[in-house]
């Protein structure tokens, strides 16, 4: 016999899907069957149950073969690694729930190191443009009911987060938008004929790296003002074509990614998206909302900002918490090498950093807590293997639209394996009593 | 002959990058999926190369082999495409111009025919980077 | 538990009549006795004011727009961080503090109850981890309710028990407190770029009035028999004239009569009062109508106010009046920040300089000192910053040391740039009141505990009452040598008690407690219509599911304390 578990949300882009149905084995112990999700989160939830997966924590000797030791032992590492560091570095938090987030601010307050999350190479650039301008935005639901104009502006969702658009961006029927894809303009804004662009009523295949100019050159056409007759490689008809689209609907979004965040103008591009948003809301409505990439980095922010005040780059080592990006960043930090410990959970800096970050991490006592092998495990000094979360434990969890959805367990992780919080906990308890903290 | 040509880099998610990473990175999917450059026909043409070709990329930043294939989201001419992961990484400008983001999409590379040159797998091209001593 | 025996202490304590009598307050396993064993420890309170534990009606602590403002202003922690310190964990931020740093200031100030005033239902569990991560105080959180879809679509038809089932099942999964309204129909309307002004204006699409929503939802609210009355923020909120729209939003309250069990005599609460008594047609003739406003309150037993006092700081204005929000970044050109909720809500968020040297801003200063003075019951007019929006909670000590001192109002006109419009645009000049303490604990501990319906439970020193107490370096007896005594007296405690456990001294942190989560548990007959409408919006318009949707479990809630309603007998 099995049985089926539904509304199970999917953990593993911030689109945080929460209408997955996975069928488990009768005693919870094997999951076969995974319904709804993407060809991504299938993936996820079935890679759980390989059978070559590591289950107990390794740390690197002297030859550079794996010795497997306990948690106990693993958790002892960490703390003393972190107890003797000047300027820890904690990374990550993304892939894992707001539980173990707090657990792991404690840790860091504690330990007074860096903390940061996957936003540094993602939306950082976002946060900072909202800390220069705001943001309106709306909830995704409010997308669904509403939106008559779709607007993707360098992001991919049909690669990165391929059930957005069929939840929430295009294809849904919601309450105003009775026709679904019908009742929606939909405009592409990529250097590449992304597949997304392909279903766009008009794509303006624009110049890489020009984005400030051409969302400058929208502002300028949104009033009607001159423009010359070719902006980032886009004529000018098609400029004022797309902002007379834009402008006469009731209810528009911009979605923007890091095609935008990650070129050259960085937050300066977000600036000048927002402010055409909010020029936008002198004709009609209009929101903005980022597609943040990994499932909970949104969360991540969330718990920096309500226990810090800080949404990411984090810096503690002065004993309150100071945030300067460029300064307080991961891959300054690393490049500059002030990182003399690197703790890195819930993702993966080793495949998604510059190398030469990466090899600085290298140089310095890591820990890498990750239930996958990465490149980072591969060059860290201490890899600990835990429950999948959002398979093998639940935990809150927010949506790219800080809408928060608490993840299901739906299979009992490997005898013997902890989960992120449970092994955060060990570390702290034993770091506090090294510190000698309250 | 030895061409060689400057493009413009960038990296991104695909749907095959998202797979790989989820089904492991030891695994020689995350290197077909992720050690490629997606190359427009007409920048193939240029480079004399056959698809499915063996490149080196190289930028002010590092180098790195990959395998170049025809540009499944293009035309795109003068842009070159590598998923995010360590092979995209290893070239790419880390200046962060003081935001701290690198500089992930817009990278100047020279592209060269490397046929005979071997694509590490994802775990190890970053070990071997990083001269971390693997038993 | 320990036993406490507060010595010599110069009692104010309304629910009791005690006016500065000095008197002991004994404590005994969290809670207020006659008397304890000779073991219990000795506080010495002889030259002390000792008052029950203050509750906050009305401010914004927990939940996504606060830490929306967290996130986007990295410059309200400039020069307010505050490092890790023995029982305190580190903290930081001036408008919009982090969660701990707010448990702590509000326990310092002796406060020992708060209620975040508006939680985004689809947000609650949201609001549920920061209020977690809140120590000390006890937290409940209201749920918006008046721009919700079903809520408009069963007044509509003035279906008053569909709606109070809604908001029976609403309280319980978000675990919610009390009955929210903010800008009815206003806020729906702003999901098309538009706004309801006047209680009459027509909700695009669902063709109700916001007189409708709110007389409906004082009716449904009646019906259940809630703790609190229904709390409005009513519509065309900041804009010269407005008084005028805050009456005919009041009068919809005539003749509603309170049904509860938990002593609650009012029907309506009219929160930051000082931003809905506006006078005047643009921002040049602004002037007060404060007098309009309390004169009408006054004589309307079953309507309750809180203040909004602006204390003249850059602050962080939010509100789920979205519409406003936009308002404001047209005024003063800051950033804006917006949120639409799908089938609920939305929320803005707006940084403010209220500057002594802005003519408008003084005038909004003065209304918020004439509203309180003005009021005939301290019993139904409770001090408060709407924080952050009028100003920051810590600032607290500094309207109490105005409301207290007349010198020090007169010190504060005399510094204004524009004095003299200060003076002509509204009648603070005029008004000689000083505010007695024992007045201050019926404006800040029995009057919001009473319309909170809790007057059972905190909010005095009866005993029987949770062991809430706050001891302050005051003494009655003397004379006020400085006004600015008085501030610094109620800015840190000598002792704040929460729920009998003794977590401030000298105005230091000295225990987390525990802290509990309020909520309103109401039991009603089965409807089956309205479980059939949710699972269908669920189904076809929420972009989550309903199985989802609950603030269920220990990471939400640790340690709830439910307000038990039943309404099945109706």
């Amino acid at each position: 016999m099995t049985k089926t578990v539904t509304d199970v949300i999917c953990p593993f882009c911030g689109t945080l899907c929460d209408d997955l149905e996975v069928v488990v084995s009768d005693d919870g112990k094997q999951l076969l069957e995974v319904y709804n999700a993407c060809v991504i989160g299938t993936e996820k939830f079935l890679h759980s149950q390989a059978k070559d997966r590591v289950t107990r924590p390794r740390l690197r000797q002297a030859d550079g073969t794996w010795k497997e030791i306990s948690y106990d032992e693993a958790a002892d590492y960490t703390a003393q690694m972190l107890a003797k560091a000047k300027k820890p570095l904690m990374y990550g938090w993304s892939s894992t729930n707001c539980e173990a987030q707090s657990v792991g601010n404690e840790i860091a307050e504690i330990s007074r190191a860096c903390c940061d999350n996957t936003a540094a190479v993602c939306h950082g650039t976002t946060l900072i443009a909202v800390q220069d301008i705001g943001l309106p935005t709306c909830t995704l639901g409010e997308v669904k009911n509403r939106a008559d104009r779709v607007i993707f502006w360098g992001c991919n969702p049909a690669h990165a987060h391929p059930r957005h658009m069929s939840r929430y961006s295009i294809f849904p029927r919601g309450f105003f938008t009775g026709k679904g894809q019908m009742s929606r303009k939909l405009i592409v804004i990529d250097p590449r004929v992304t597949d997304t662009a392909k279903m766009a009523d008009v794509h303006l295949q624009i110049e890489q790296g020009k984005d400030y100019e051409l969302l400058n050159a929208l502002r300028v056409a949104l009033k009607g003002e001159w423009l010359p007759d070719v902006v980032a490689g886009i004529p000018k008809e098609k400029i004022r074509e797309a902002a007379d689209m834009m402008k006469s609907g009731r209810f528009g979004i911009i979605f923007f990614g890091m095609g935008v965040t990650q070129s050259i103008g960085k937050n300066h591009n977000i600036d000048e998206a927002i402010a055409v948003t909010k020029d936008l809301n002198e004709y009609t409505k209009f929101s903005i909302m980022p597609m943040r990439g990994h499932y909970n980095v949104t969360g991540s922010g969330e718990v920096f900002a309500w226990q810090f005040g800080f949404p990411y780059s984090v810096d503690l080592t002065r004993g309150f918490a100071r945030y300067n990006p460029g300064d307080t960043s991961s891959i300054d930090l690393l490049n500059r090498g002030e990182v003399d410990a690197m703790f890195t959970i819930g993702s993966d800096p080793g495949a998604h950093f510059p190398i030469s970050a990466v090899k600085h991490i290298a140089n310095v006592p890591s820990v890498c807590i990750d239930p996958h092998l990465t490149p980072t495990s591969g060059v860290s000094k201490l890899h600990v293997p835990v429950a999948f979360n959002g398979v093998e434990t639940g935990g809150n969890c927010y949506r790219m639209d800080n809408v928060p959805i608490d993840c299901r367990k739906v299979v009992e992780p490997p005898a013997g394996m902890l989960t992120d919080e449970q092994f955060l906990v060990m570390v702290r308890d034993r770091l506090k009593k090294l510190k000698g903290a309250a | 002959m030895a061409k060689e040509i400057t493009v413009n880099l960038i990296s991104g998610r695909t749907i095959q990058q998202g797979v790989a990473i989820e089904g492991g990175k030891e695994k020689p999917l995350y290197r077909t999926a992720c050690g490629i450059i997606e190359m427009d026909n007409e920048d193939l043409k240029k480079l004399g190369a056959w698809k499915s070709t063996n490149v080196r990329v190289t930028s002010d930043h590092g180098s790195v082999i990959v395998k170049a294939i025809e540009a499944t989201q293009g035309p795109h001419p003068g842009v070159a495409f590598i998923p995010m992961g360590p092979w995209a990484n290893s070239v790419v400008d880390p200046n962060t111009y003081s935001t701290g983001m690198p500089t992930f999409k817009g990278t100047p590379v020279k592209i060269e025919v490397a046929i005979n040159e071997p694509i590490l797998l994802g775990i190890e091209l970053v070990q071997k980077q990083c001269g971390v001593k693997v038993g | 538990m320990s036993e406490y025996i507060i010595k010599n202490g110069h009692v104010f304590d309304p629910v009791q009549g005690i006016k500065g009598d000095k008197k002991d307050i004994a404590i005994k396993d969290g809670k207020i006795v006659d008397k304890v064993g000779s073991g219990a420890k000795v506080i010495d309170a002889s030259g002390k004011t000792v008052m029950a534990g203050a509750v906050e009606i009305h401010a914004h602590i927990a939940g996504p727009k606060v830490n929306l403002g967290r996130i986007y202003r990295p410059e309200d922690k400039l020069f307010s961080c505050t490092p890790t310190k023995g029982m305190e964990r580190m903290g930081g931020g001036a408008s919009i503090p982090t969660t701990f740093k707010t448990g702590y200031e509000y326990a310092k100030m002796g406060y020992t109850t708060a209620m975040e005033a508006a939680m985004p239902p689809m947000f609650s569990r949201h609001v549920h981890e920061e209020i977690r991560d809140t120590p000390i105080i006890d937290e409940g959180a209201f749920p918006v309710f008046g721009n919700n879809w079903f809520v408009l679509e069963y007044l509509k038809n003035h279906e008053i028990e569909n709606t109070a089932a809604y908001i029976a099942w609403m309280l319980r999964v978000t675990k919610g407190y009390a009955v929210k309204v903010v800008n009815p129909g206003g806020t729906e309307a702003w999901a098309w770029g538009l706004n309801c002004l006047s209680v009459n204006d027509p909700v695009p699409y669902f063709d109700i009035t916001p007189a409708e929503i709110v007389k409906g939802l004082i009716e449904a609210n009646e019906y259940l028999g809630l703790p609190h009355s229904m709390h409005i923020h009513p519509n065309n909120l900041g804009n010269p004239g407005c008084y005028q729209t805050t009456l005919d939003t009041l009068a919809l309250a005539k003749g509603m009569k309170a049904n509860n069990k938990f002593g609650r005599e009012t029907v309506m609460h009219l929160t930051h009062s000082q931003f809905h008594s506006y006078k005047g047609t643009n921002w040049g003739d602004f002037e007060s109508g404060a007098k309009e406003i309390t004169d009408y309150v006054n004589q309307n037993k079953n309507i309750t106010i809180d203040t909004g006092n602006v204390t003249l700081d850059e602050t962080t204005t939010m509100t789920a009046d979205g519409p406003f929000e936009h308002h404001l970044t047209g005024l003063n050109n800051l950033k804006w920040a917006n949120c639409d909720v799908e089938l609920e809500t939305a929320a803005g968020v707006v940084p403010y300089i209220y500057s002594p040297n802005i003519s408008v801003c003084a005038i909004q200063w003065a209304i918020g000192m004439e509203i309180p003075l003005m009021m005939k019951d301290p019993m139904r007019c409770y001090i408060t910053t709407d924080h952050p929006n009028a100003g920051p909670f810590t600032r607290y000590p500094r309207v109490i040391k105005w409301l207290m001192s007349k010198k020090a109002r007169d010190t504060q006109i005399n510094a204004f740039k524009h004095k003299d419009k200060v003076l002509s645009q509204t009648s603070i000049g005029s008004i000689d009141k000083e505010l007695s303490l024992y007045e201050l604990a019926q404006m800040t501990r029995a009057g919001p505990a009473r319309t909170l319906g809790l007057a059972n439970m905190c909010g005095g020193l009866k005993p029987g009452m949770d062991a809430d107490v706050a001891v302050y370096n005051f003494n009655p007896d003397k004379p006020v040598a400085n006004p600015d005594d008085i501030e610094t007296a109620f800015s840190r405690c000598a002792y704040t008690f929460k729920s009998g456990v003794e977590v401030v001294r000298n105005g230091e942190i000295v225990n987390n407690g525990h802290k509990r989560t309020l909520w309103v548990n109401v039991k009603v007959n089965d409807n089956p219509q309205v479980m059939r409408d949710i699972n269908e919006k669920f189904i076809k318009y929420y972009s989550m599911t309903q199985n989802n949707y609950e603030a269920l479990g220990h990471h939400f809630v640790p340690n709830p304390y439910a307000l038990e309603v039943d309404a099945t007998h109706v």
